[in-house]
């Protein structure tokens, strides 16, 4: 029997909300059977905590008097350039953003211990952060330049806005050369030492809704720590990839655009991230709660480790040179297990996803609906799946305009 | 008996000396070598777990001091903050003595301290510096 995204509402403000995280209903599905769990559980909540370097987030300052324009104009906060190119005091800061000229990146592979996502961290800790601003001056907006500081309550709109999180899926990367490479997959060591992967396999979050059927734009959800909304798909959403026969992409596919109020988020679940010879990101925290509305959405909820499938990739040649080319495949039963056998050989793995806390956010989010704090919502427009003719597409270097072709 | 963790730097000149031999079979030292970086005319750095009598280990070290070696207790712990760990578990295949490890099933990160032998690998490694070295 159906049940509907406002009978489970209901359920939570009644406080008989039946609601599991995306492990333990592996079990009770086991035990109890598909149409009973079905019927029983309302709520299957997922996790996941990892680099995500499409995240970033605006601010509003407020005025100055006199006033000053920084649209167009020179930013910093602790050094991290922002995006100014929008009005008078708004700004973007990417994860990603780094000081121009620190010494300390440098020097090969370089540190990058600072960057857009410790910003980002520093603002979430209620930390005060350094502003120099510089504008071009106009009859409206006078003034030329400003030094202060600033911390998020001194701020009229704080947002995080991502323009691509929850990857789907992702690579295992290794490293086939005779030399460390640096990688946002973390540092490879040579000649295939080691393995990592990123995902929180059967707790992460399109891992359990594959076919994005219940995850849409609008699916109020955790994250950082506050609560954000999914604003539709993220960039590179890619849901036409191989798939298993429970429908899990074998490779990195879907991902969401998601948005929340920065003022509501904690450092513990947005962390500013250095990769050594990379550079700098942000570890974003985000839980979705999975609607059982059936018993078919409650089965795509049961994925385990053993189900999901990633494929091993060179970082030092097929990675930076786009050659589709895959290793082997494994599953995260196996990369959990801490090795994997790639070409006959044994590689220890490691995550740059974690799962502890993955599995943390997972609780978090199922304690909430539990105690009638966190309503669940109806997306009101799907995501794109896999019968979009969406197509992955690498950038075409040419030099002349399409028309003259 | 004593045992006692040391790091000895050997100026080039001594590079092709056996000095380690010798602590071996002239003190009856037993030496463990944990970590060694040699490079021809530098200087070399040698991370050492030497265990003997305490009146041997001494005159070992007096020897060894007085032919140009230096000699620093491996005092430049490791040291692994858990509130800053998000236990990712990326520093865990890195490590060689297994000294940051990873629990199953709940794949939380463990550091032990008395297995670490300082070789910094996961210095780089870690993205949120939760490693830390201690001098
Ligand atoms: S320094 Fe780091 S990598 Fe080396 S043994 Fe100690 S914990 Fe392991
Ligand atoms: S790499 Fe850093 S954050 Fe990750 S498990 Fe090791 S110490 Fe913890």
């Amino acid at each position: 029997m159906a049940k509907t995204i406002e009978e489970i509402n209901e359920k939570i403000k009644k406080g008989t909300v039946v609601v599991l995280d995306a492990e333990e209903i592996i079990e009770f599905v086991e035990n109890k059977g598909l149409k009973q769990a079905a019927e029983k559980v309302d709520v299957v909540t997922t996790g996941t905590f990892a680099p995500m370097c499409s995240s970033g987030a605006y601010f509003n300052l407020g005025h100055t008097n006199p006033r000053i324009k920084l649209g167009g104009g020179y930013v910093t906060l602790n050094e991290i350039p922002a995006y100014t190119g929008l009005a008078a005091v708004d700004l973007f800061v990417g994860a990603t953003a780094i000081p121009e000229n620190d010494p300390r990146n440098r020097l090969y592979p370089g540190r990058f211990p600072y960057g857009g996502g410790h910003l980002i961290e520093d603002l979430v800790s209620g930390k005060d952060v350094h502003l120099t601003a510089w504008g071009y001056g106009t009859d409206c907006y006078p003034r030329g330049k400003l030094d202060t500081w600033i911390n998020l309550n001194d701020m009229n709109e704080a947002v995080l806005f991502n323009i691509r999180n929850c990857y789907q899926n992702y690579n295992v990367a290794v490293n086939l050369s005779d030399r460390t490479i640096y990688t946002y997959m973390g540092v490879l060591q040579p000649k295939m030492r080691n393995a990592t992967y990123s995902s929180a396999g059967q707790l992460s979050p399109l891992l359990n809704d594959p076919l994005y059927k219940t995850i849409g734009l609008g699916t109020r959800i955790f994250l950082g720590g506050g609560v954000g909304y999914v604003v539709g798909s993220g960039t590179q959403h890619n849901p036409t990839v191989p798939r298993t026969e429970r429908g899990v992409p074998r490779t990195g596919a879907g991902t969401l655009a998601v948005k929340g109020d920065l003022k509501q988020m904690s450092p513990r679940w947005l962390r500013g991230a250095s990769f050594t010879g990379y550079g700098a990101t942000l570890a974003v925290g985000v839980g979705i709660p999975i609607p059982i509305v059936d018993e078919e959405i409650l089965f795509y909820a049961t994925v385990r480790d053993e189900d999901i499938v990633a494929q091993v990739v060179d970082y030092s040649n097929a990675y930076p040179n786009c050659v589709p080319e895959s290793i082997c495949e494994v599953s995260y039963a196996e990369l959990k297990s801490g090795e994997i056998t790639v070409k006959g050989r044994k590689v220890p793995t490691a995550a740059l996803s974690s799962y502890a806390r993955a599995k943390e956010i997972a609780t978090i989010l199922k304690d909430s609906i539990k105690e009638g704090r966190f309503f669940l919502t109806k997306p009101v427009e799907p995501i794109p799946s896999a019968d979009s003719e969406i197509e992955f597409k690498f950038l075409k270097e040419r030099t002349k305009t399409s028309e003259n072709e | 008996m004593v045992k006692k963790r040391l790091v000895l730097n050997f100026p080039p000149h001594l590079i092709d000396r056996p000095v380690t031999y010798e602590l071996i079979t002239r003190y009856k030292l037993r030496v463990n070598i944990l970590k060694a970086r040699v490079t021809p005319k530098e200087w070399g750095r040698l991370v050492v777990e030497v265990s003997g009598n305490k009146n041997d280990l001494d005159a070992a070290l007096q020897y060894a001091s007085t032919i140009g070696v230096e000699i620093d207790p491996l005092s430049k712990g490791i040291a692994w903050h858990q509130e800053l760990c998000i236990e990712c578990t990326a520093c865990t295949s890195i490590c060689p003595s297994k000294a940051l490890s990873v629990k199953r099933p709940e794949m939380t990160v463990e550091f032990d301290r008395d297995k670490c032998i300082a070789c910094e690998l996961c210095i780089p490694v870690c993205p949120y510096e939760a490693i830390e070295i201690q001098l």
